[in-house]
């Protein structure tokens, strides 16, 4: 239970100190990194309380597409040397205060939730997909998820090819001036337009084009 | 304190959450930064969903994680596709200079 305890603490103070850094970061690369960072914690955490698959897929996708992705971006985009006033607002923008404020009002409402769960344990009780102990989790997950939620599992899919699809029509740029070999012209051609027969008189040559 | 509970995991969440929210709003560097906080807001959602999942003994809770997690990469690449064809044609993300919309 102590090795419990200690293994969540150092996890999630990593993960909550990266969180900040992510925000209050200067250089966007750096948030970037700091984003991993927290995905990585956040995986082992997953990991500690028993959702194995769901830990690794965690890093698959978050550590492996997505956050790389962001990598990508931010490094295309050349923003990483752009300079970011922190906290220095002009006077008219007063948003600041008012986003300290929503944020800390939620906060405190989710805290209150936690409190709610806390004394009333018993108000939910839960008996739809029990976790066995004798298969893994990987194993249970793979059964519901290709029988009771195929459906769900099959749009996400389909969320995923619009998603390609729209990420790959949005940035697709028809470049000006770039030769391109037309198969089309080039068989539908016929021969008289390519060629031409000219009397030739002596002395006097051929003007040939234009 | 020793004894590890829900309640420190969904406090861990709660946490996250907030820091998502105010890096949206106090944000004054460019977009990317938004889309990473919304990552973190639905990092803390999975992180919810999973402690309640292993609390009460029941799979769909996972389950459901695995379908955000979906949404989320799908999200992300959106959404960087955008930020990426905005800065071809006006040449900044900086939050304060999109102001096409004057919202």
């Amino acid at each position: 239970m102590i090795a419990h305890a200690i293994f969540f603490y150092f996890f999630s103070v990593i993960a909550v100190v990266s969180a900040i850094m992510v925000t209050v970061s200067k250089n966007t690369v750096h948030s970037v990194f700091f984003l991993i960072l927290d995905f990585i914690s956040i995986s082992c955490l997953f990991i500690m309380i028993g959702a194995e698959f769901l830990g690794m897929i965690m890093l698959i996708v978050y550590v492996g597409a997505v956050a790389v992705l962001f990598l990508f971006v931010v490094m295309m985009l050349n923003v990483a040397q752009q300079k970011s006033q922190w906290f220095v607002s002009n006077a008219s923008s007063g948003h600041i205060p008012v986003g300290l404020l929503i944020s800390v009002i939620i906060f405190f409402e989710l805290i209150i939730v936690i409190g709610g769960w806390k004394y009333k344990p018993d108000l939910f009780n839960s008996e739809d997909l029990k976790i066995s102990e004798d298969i893994s989790n990987t194993h249970s997950l793979g059964q519901v998820l290709y029988t009771d939620y195929i459906h769900i599992f099959q749009i996400s899919g389909m969320i995923l090819l619009i998603a390609m699809i729209g990420a790959i029509v949005l940035t697709f740029r028809q470049r000006e001036g770039v030769k391109k070999q037309s198969y089309l012209k080039q068989i539908s051609r016929e021969r008289n337009e390519g060629v031409e027969v000219l009397e030739v008189t002596s002395n006097k040559g051929v003007k040939i084009d234009d | 304190m020793i004894e590890i509970g829900i309640g420190h995991y969904l406090t861990l969440g709660a946490v996250i959450f907030s820091i998502g929210i105010i890096g949206i709003f106090l944000n004054r560097k460019n977009i990317i930064v938004i889309l990473m906080s919304i990552e973190l807001i639905l990092l803390a959602v999975n992180i919810n969903l999973v402690s309640f999942s292993m609390y009460l003994g029941d799979l769909s809770g996972q389950v459901f994680t695995l379908f955000i997690l979906t949404v989320a990469a799908a999200e992300a690449a959106i959404g960087l596709a955008i930020i990426v064809v905005y800065f071809r044609n006006s040449g900044t993300i900086r939050v304060e200079e999109i102001d096409k919309l004057k919202g």
